[in-house]
């Protein structure tokens, strides 16, 4: 095999990055810009007045505390049963163990709005008013399988011996799981849960569905989007957003370098 | 004198497979005791039901004399060194080795101050800060080692701790393991699957084939007495006969085990055959004669005239030298 | 003075470590009971919720549902209209996938085959980071792109290469007013956002082809284009049939980008947002929703026998 590859191959592969980077820059930029009416290039002039103007925005500061209550509640509930449920299977062969690994993996499987649409009926047949709690039920539901990802390969990497060990020399169930289990997923744990938070606090998909008339940030921007006011305002907020799921992922990514965790395939 | 383990017709089958098939053991308080066998044997199983990490499907175990039955791994005062020494990976090596008193709920200077007395009993002060990562394979072993002989057991449990190594520093280990039985007085029960570790270290040890153990004594009479073919097999490099060679050899159609060193060349005998291979020794010159179906290796002392290749020879031992073993 | 051999249980953490000792299974059952319950109830509760929905059906005057079993709905499904959106969505879904794939290859193979030490984890960042940061963002980032003052025209009015969007533009089925109103805008968005999953899985697939095999190949006398076709390729198809999964199925979904680039045309998520929302018709919202598990259904069976899941 040649090590090196060729120019245009590189070339490619370099375009595809490029691709993939170049145009959340433009995000940024546009934040900039003095022209509030169009999306035109370049922008006739800069100002930094509008991260002042979003800042005064009655009506951004709603959706943000609901955005992060709701994130912080889902996460911490995946998190929970996350584990729970990586606990059981890491090691354990039993019946229905393939069915139980589907059931987990099947709301990010299944494209969002089936999700959103389920619940949507359940609510609508059982009656159940919109709340924070309608969107928790749905964020919650599909991070369990981001969580639960992360605990099950740093499980799987951990050697088996060592929890044998712990309990020959005389540690009970708990003492394992505090000094020995918790200090080698701790890391996995909070990769896991960080990226749930990002995932959480950016959904929009299942959200419309399960929200009623409360907005979230995401739904904000999303009106934002289909009915323009303030357009550079709404750009101010896509970086807020950006960055609320950009250093969780980059944080997720340090804990658990070397691994295989955060191959992506959760989301 | 007391027993530090017993076994009462103990069984552990996994479904069909019959790990452990209804071994009874005695193993004496302050001995070191080895339980050998090819891999899938059922000596580790054994190992594991002694530390409660399997239950037995039938009989009983007793740990100086308590049925064990009901007992979980933690509530068993009995330490394991693990095969793959299961180190801590997050814990520094004085964290290790303190592990066992941490738990105990034992003070952090107290504990300290033991690990470090085990790491001296190992030779390895100064090792405390250290991770796993850091170490050898030899000094991750004495470890392991010093972590399972800080809670003082009354069993200490070596799962082939020696596998490993390489053969330099594991026959330095063998003789460092002994030493320190000897000066713990405690009791030892150790897993491998090299007679020649088993057969040098034990003061008694079981053979286990298939799940069952086929034969337990001392070293010298399993080495010098195997019950069966098989432990024959293993342990030596013992002669094999079939019963019709034992017949022709003067004794009943039985399997028979002859030792090399026990066997002479000689011009005439009822047996005879063509020499097919020649190994120097040192000592002397091991001839391997070939009789029919069966080979036959004779030690030849030093000094004494070594027939050559293809040369027919027949071959005479002392009748007391000939063992007669069961057929399994 | 000596140890006793077997130590007293000292309070409860002791005591319920026996039990579990004694009743693995009950450790286990305690274990996996909440998240199962969890996912039995609120998840599969709902896609049952889903189903019973999409058997009931709406009265056409009051606009009420009325909850008694009937196939009505989805007779409905097969009206010409609703068969074109299912249609025109299943063609995207195609479409974006096949771009996806040819897109995602070349990153892939060269960050499964020569990407080294710090370059491989800029590469593996690089795909994460996109894959991670937040969708609606990056559906914003592209209605700027696309607009007709945007970026993408002042490039093309600069390079005198307009004639070229001009000319998609004027392609039956992609007309409109700019990209950012023509259907080939919401291609290109859908494949902008879909392409990472793509690609992990892709690169997974190449990275476990041995470097022996591909020497094996060229020692046996083949070209470099003889080896990409008959080794790396069939090798590489796991990885893609598992990223196509991915890229289907969430474009097949999807409601959000062609509500905010393109003709506003519409597709199978769509078309149930809409359903639910201002038309109130829950029951064929509904009936629509299970469109997309059955396609995907078929096409999962169709993966699985083409090996794919082993890539994942």
């Amino acid at each position: 095999m040649r090590s090196e590859a060729s120019w245009g191959l590189k070339l490619a592969a370099l375009g595809g990055l490029l691709f993939l980077h170049l145009p959340i820059l433009l995000i940024f930029l546009y934040a900039f810009t003095t022209e509030e009416r169009s999306y035109a290039f370049p922008p006739p002039g800069y100002t930094t007045q509008w991260f002042g103007v979003a800042w005064n925005r009655a009506d951004i500061w709603p959706p943000l505390w609901l955005s992060l209550r709701v994130a912080a509640i889902s996460t911490l509930m995946a998190m929970i049963l996350g584990t729970l449920a990586a606990a059981a299977m890491a090691r354990a062969r039993f019946f229905g163990r393939d069915q139980i690994s589907l059931l987990i993996l099947l709301p990010i499987a299944l494209p969002g709005v089936i999700t959103g649409m389920s619940l949507r009926s359940a609510f609508g047949i059982m009656d159940i008013p919109f709340s924070t709690w309608t969107i928790v039920l749905g964020h919650a539901t599909f991070c369990i399988v981001i969580v639960y990802n992360n605990a099950i390969a740093r499980m799987r990497r951990l050697s088996g011996g060592i929890l044998e060990a712990s309990a020959d020399l005389g540690a009970n169930a708990f003492q394992t799981f505090r000094y020995v289990l918790l200090p080698n997923l701790g890391s996995a744990l909070l990769a896991g849960g960080m990226l749930a938070f990002a995932l959480s606090f950016d959904e929009v998909i299942v959200t419309t569905f399960t929200a009623g008339q409360q907005s979230t940030l995401p739904i904000w921007m999303l009106n934002e989007l289909v009915r323009p006011r303030q357009r550079p305002v709404t750009n101010v907020v896509a970086i807020v957003v950006f960055a609320a799921t950009f250093v969780p992922i980059l944080i997720a990514y340090y804990l658990t370098r070397g691994g295989s965790e955060t191959a992506g395939m959760g989301k | 004198m007391t027993s530090a383990v017993e076994f009462r017709s103990v069984s552990r089958h996994f479904g069909p497979v019959k790990a452990v098939d209804g071994v009874d053991l005695t193993i004496a308080e302050g001995s070191f005791f080895a339980m050998l066998g090819p891999s899938g044997s059922g000596k580790t199983t054994c190992l594991r039901l002694i530390s409660g990490f399997e239950k037995p499907t039938g009989g009983q175990i007793r740990i100086f004399g308590e049925d064990v039955s009901n007992t979980p791994p933690h509530l068993r005062n009995v330490n394991t060194v693990f095969q793959d020494y299961a180190l801590f990976p997050h814990l520094n090596v004085r964290d290790n080795v303190a592990y066992g008193l941490t738990v105990k709920g034992v003070g952090r200077t107290a504990r300290h101050a033991k690990a470090e007395e085990m790491l001296a009993l190992v030779k390895l002060e100064g090792y405390g800060d250290r991770k796993p990562a850091q170490l050898s394979g030899g000094q991750r072993q004495r470890v392991a080692l010093a972590r399972a002989l800080v809670n003082e057991p009354r069993v200490l449990l070596l799962d082939e701790p020696l596998g490993a190594l390489d053969l330099k520093l594991r026959e330095a280990m063998q003789d460092e393991l002994k030493a320190l039985q000897h000066k713990l007085g405690l009791t030892f029960v150790f897993v491998t699957h090299d007679q020649h570790e088993a057969l040098s270290m034990a003061d008694s040890l079981a053979v286990f084939n298939e799940g069952k153990i086929a034969q337990i004594g001392s070293p010298q009479e399993i080495y010098d007495r195997p019950a069966t073919r098989f432990v024959a097999d293993f342990v030596g490099s013992s002669n094999v006969l079939p019963p019709d060679l034992t017949r022709a050899l003067g004794g009943p159609a039985q399997w028979a085990s002859l030792r090399p060193e026990a066997t002479r060349l000689a011009a005439t005998g009822p047996v005879s055959g063509t020499v097919t291979a020649l190994r120097y020794l040192g000592s002397g010159t091991r001839v391997v004669i070939r009789a029919g179906e069966t080979e036959i290796a004779a030690l030849v002392p030093a000094g004494q005239p070594v027939p050559e290749e293809g040369a027919t020879t027949a071959i005479a031992f002392e009748p007391s030298a000939l063992h007669l073993m069961g057929a399994s | 003075m000596t140890a006793p051999a077997i130590l007293p249980a000292k309070g409860a953490a002791d005591r319920l470590t026996g039990t579990f000792w004694r009743r693995p299974r009950l450790l286990l059952l305690l274990l996996i009971a909440p998240p199962l319950l969890w996912l039995g109830v609120v998840y599969l509760g709902s896609l049952a919720a889903l189903l019973l929905q999409s058997f009931y059906s709406i009265d056409e005057f009051s606009g009420v549902v009325k909850q008694e079993f009937t196939l009505k709905t989805y007779a409905e499904l097969f009206r010409a209209q609703n068969l074109d959106i299912i249609l025109r969505t299943v063609v995207m879904a195609t479409a974006v996938t096949l771009a996806c794939a040819v897109l995602a290859f070349p990153i892939a193979y060269y960050a499964a085959r020569y990407a080294k030490g710090p370059w491989k984890a800029a590469f593996y960042l690089g795909v994460m980071l996109p894959l991670w940061s937040s969708y609606l963002v990056k559906v914003y980032a592209w209605k700027l792109i696309l607009a007709k003052e945007g970026i993408l025209g002042w490039a093309a009015q600069g390079t005198g290469t307009g004639f070229v969007i001009d000319g998609i533009l004027s392609i039956p089925g992609l007309q409109g007013s700019s990209l950012s109103t023509s259907p080939f805008g919401t291609f290109l968005v859908f494949v902008y956002i879909w392409l990472p999953y793509m690609i992990l899985p892709m690169q997974a697939a190449l990275e476990r082809v041995p470097n022996s095999m591909l020497e094996a190949s060229a020692d046996l006398g083949a070209t470099r284009s003889q080896t990409f076709r008959t080794v790396i390729l069939p090798l590489a198809l796991p990885g893609v049939i598992a990223g196509s999964i991915f890229t289907f199925s969430l474009t097949l979904g999807d409601y959000i980008i062609p509500q905010i680039v393109g003709n506003s045309s519409r597709f199978i998520g769509l078309t149930v947002y809409q359903l639910q929302g201002t038309a109130g018709n829950t029951p064929l919202a509904a009936a629509f929703a299970v469109v997309p598990i059955m396609i995907m259904l078929v096409y999962l069976t169709l993966a699985k026998r083409a090996g794919a899941f082993d890539a994942l």
